[in-house]
């Protein structure tokens, strides 16, 4: 019997509705109340458990991680720009039909995140780029969030939007081909972080992870600890500990199907500005050991962020962390990682594209070995460890 | 530098859930221990004890070992006893503890032990400590150090476990005395609601517990049992079992628990004992298993299930089917009845019966080992060992027999 197919959905009969002053009985019930207890299962996700978990196995196999291409236009602009790149919707179109028609990409890439435009666009060629895609075997995903904006009541911090009208967007975005998406949310140390941010970030994880759920789509569950601070390497797994209990809790309060759902979580390294620097060891034993207590193995893949580091410290930092069998499969959705190389290497000239394309499965190779620990960093070039921290990174 | 000795917070005193600002620049208001700077935020967990704690839960955690629960108050006890025609005094008690734990090789199989006040502080009857013999064995003393149940008010008829006054001292005291872990058992009725209070009660108490004990250098073991009585099937068992192992490990979370220290002793997903439809160790086993992977973290060391009133035969079965392939976690068994019972039944109280009594019990534990390791095979058990334990009887003895009127028996 699959189990997956009956677990439970609840609350709506007895949990939280029998706070009774006395003996007898009369539950006031919001909704359906049955005179038994016994007749209170409803089925998660509207249907889809099946197909999540296949989908959420997919991205999490062997070898294989996700290309992050989601960045929204006017972050587009600046990778754009940064190679002298007009940003037009033609230029964007050029760039992700590069990533998208590499050959032999699907290899090393399970899924890719797309933005919006991306997911309605097709190639010069006429092919749709989910299709170029599918032919790789690689699943399109899509950014749902709408950005982050500051949350009032908080310590100068922020909070992530995009519930309004999220179960429509979903459903439209899985009939264009979608079948993951992705919310991501921050989480500042230097501010605090104050309770208030901590439990916005993780309730709007899992309203918007159940509402993926409920269309077919495999949430990506993205609460980022910002490099930004001067903090220790202990005050990160502090921090992260917190995030993480509290994002559980509240999925499963949310009733979210976990063997359905994927992470991305930052390491766990020092603040950008400390002063003691860690080395990949230690980031991967301080990573394993938050994860080792916050994620249950339910979870199918962790797929690790970048968020500013170098590509090979990012490839690094991976290997370092699949030295030994772990209980979910543990890799990469990367975007800066993946990208620098290409970008500079494309320069937006047609005859590059093959180099560029080179250029990416390289990347995407290397991190394929990270995920396998099987990866050294012997013959990387200079470009790939120039680190790429921002402050304040906005997407 | 070992990641398990590292100062980890005890925090939530400096920065997290102390900076809720109405503005920009900011004053919080600071308890009394709050620490100037953002960066000097850490306090030492569990006092120092940390090192311990990780190696204790993994001794007990380890392969083809369980624990023997012995842990019944002396009630309790005396139910067991009377059950053989004995009487409930401190003797026989003595003599029944005295029996088990002498029992030759029987840290072979058994790693851990629970016992009641009563007997961490007894001696056998050529006067050795009882905790000198569990030492001895190879064997982990522990002790039970809840106060039990009494009724929730404002809940529908349901309990919550009491315990938490003197819980410091008493701890620190059963330390110094050789206990190495501690247990608290509460329980959650599922044809009574669970109610949304009876759960948070339950896990409440068992986080703050568990901090308390770790602070005193005790494992403690995590135990809301889900009760078997109910018509309820599986499925239901599963939805309660969920949202209460997740409760309780945001509060285990919350308290700044350090879960290579703790151990699990939840009860096997099951269908409620009065339910129409039987489950196969097979259905138990999927149900449970898919149960703990969606709550329980791969840091805990140990999950140690309890028997809860099924035979001896049908609890290691059952154990046996979730050790078909490697968990994240040790998968075992802590058991009063289900190893207990043939052993009562062959002692009889009398002295010419101990050998065979102990036999009785390492062949119980053996039984078990073997499900733990996943090489277990029914075949050749006895009948008696197959006898479901959960009788009405039982607990209408309980009832009379406690001062409190509890909406379920006491182990």
């Amino acid at each position: 019997m699959a189990v997956s197919s009956n677990m439970a959905l609840k609350s709506s009969v007895s949990l939280g509705k029998t706070d009774f002053m006395g003996k007898t009985v009369l539950r006031q019930s919001a909704a359906p109340a049955s005179a038994k207890p016994t007749v209170s299962l409803a089925v998660r996700a509207a249907g889809y458990e099946d197909e999540l978990v296949k989908t959420a196995k997919s991205i999490a196999s062997p070898g294989r991680g996700i290309l992050a291409m989601d960045e929204s236009n006017a972050t587009c602009g600046l990778r754009l720009a940064s190679i002298g790149l007009e940003n037009t919707e033609a230029n964007r179109q050029a760039y992700r039909q590069l990533l998208v028609t590499t050959k032999g990409l699907g290899e090393y890439i399970s899924g890719a995140i797309l933005f919006e435009e991306t997911l309605y666009q097709s190639t010069t060629d006429g092919k749709k780029m989910v299709d170029a895609l599918a032919e790789e075997n690689i699943v399109p995903g899509i950014k749902v969030d709408k950005g982050l904006v500051p949350l009032a009541g908080s310590n100068n911090e922020s909070w992530c939007q995009g519930l309004d009208g999220l179960a429509s967007r979903t459903a439209a975005y899985y009939k264009q081909g979608a079948r993951f998406a992705k919310w991501r949310t921050v989480i500042s140390i230097p501010n605090g972080p104050s309770e208030l941010a901590v439990t916005e970030a993780a309730w709007g994880l899992a309203r918007y992870a159940a509402i993926a759920q409920d269309n077919g789509l495999v949430p990506i569950v993205e609460p980022e600890i910002l490099l930004d601070g001067e903090h220790s390497i202990d005050t990160t797994l502090e921090v992260a500990e917190k995030v993480w209990a509290k994002t559980f809790y509240f999925l499963a309060e949310n009733n979210v199907l976990f063997e359905g759902i994927l992470l991305k979580p930052s390491m766990v390294t020092p603040g950008a500005s400390a002063k003691v620097r860690s080395t990949p060891e230690e980031v991967a034993k301080y990573t394993l050991t938050l994860l080792k207590r916050r994620v249950p193995p339910a979870v199918p893949g962790i797929m690790f962020l970048s968020g500013g580091q170098s590509e090979v410290e990012a490839t690094l930092n991976l290997n370092a962390m699949n030295q030994s069998p772990n209980p979910w499969h543990v890799s990469f959705s990367y975007a800066r990682a993946l990208q620098n190389t290409v970008l500079k290497t494309w320069k937006g000239q047609p005859e590059n594209i093959e180099s560029a394309q080179k250029a990416l499965l390289l990347r995407a190779k290397a991190n394929s070995h990270a995920q396998l620990g099987k990866y050294s960093a012997e013959g990387e070039a200079e470009e790939a460890r120039k680190g790429m921290f921002q402050a304040n990174y906005s997407y | 530098m070992s990641i398990m000795a590292m100062p980890l917070s005890v925090a939530s005193k400096v920065t997290l859930g102390k900076s809720e600002f109405a503005g920009k620049g900011i004053k919080s208001a600071a308890p009394s221990t709050r620490l100037a700077k953002q960066n000097v935020r850490f306090a030492i967990k569990a006092a120092g004890y940390e090192d311990e704690l990780v190696k204790t839960a993994k001794s007990i955690a380890s392969p083809g070992r369980g624990i023997l629960a012995i842990d019944e108050s002396n009630a309790t006890c005396g139910l067991r006893l009377s059950s053989i025609g004995l009487e409930n005094n401190e003797t026989n008690r003595q003599a029944y503890r005295e029996l088990l734990l002498e029992t030759p090789g029987l840290g072979e199989y058994i790693s851990g032990t629970i016992l009641f006040e009563e007997t961490l502080y007894q001696s056998t009857t050529k006067g050795k400590k009882m905790v000198d013999v569990c030492n001895e064995q190879g064997i982990i003393p522990g002790i039970k150090v809840d106060k039990g149940l009494v009724s929730l008010p404002g809940s529908n008829n349901e309990s919550w476990c009491q315990g938490l006054d003197g819980l410091h001292s008493r701890t620190a005291a059963y330390y110094k005395q050789g206990a190495r872990f501690a247990k608290w058992r509460t329980v959650v009725s599922v044809p009574n609601g669970p109610s949304e209070l009876a759960i948070k009660e339950a896990a409440w108490g068992l986080a703050r517990y568990a901090a308390i004990c770790q602070d005193n250098g005790l494992v403690p073991i995590v135990e809301p049992e889900v009760l078997l009585d109910g018509e309820h099937g599986i499925e239901r068992t599963a939805e309660v079992a969920e949202k209460v192992w997740s409760t309780v490990f945001s509060y285990l979370a919350e308290n700044k628990l350090l879960l290579e220290g703790i151990l699990l002793k939840p009860s096997m997903v099951t269908p409620g004992n009065g339910s129409k439809v039987k489950a196969t160790p097979e259905e138990i086993a999927n149900y449970t298993l898919t149960m703990l992977k969606r709550t329980v973290p791969p840091a805990v060391p140990g999950i140690m299930f309890l028997s809860g009133g099924q035979s001896e035969v049908e609890a290691t079965l059952n154990l046996n089917a979730m050790n078909q392939s490697p968990n994240p976690w040790h998968v075992s068994f802590s058991y009063a009845r289900a190893l207990q019972n043939s052993v009562l039944k062959a002692w009889k109280g009398q002295p010419e019966n101990v050998e065979a009594a102990q036999k009785a019990l390492l062949v119980r534990a053996k039984a078990n080992s073997l499900a733990q390791l996943g090489k277990y095979s029914a075949k050749g058990e006895a009948e008696e060992a197959k006898k479901g334990l959960r009788t009405c009887t039982a607990r209408a003895a309980a009832r009379k027999h406690s001062k409190i009127i509890p909406v379920v028996s006491s182990e």
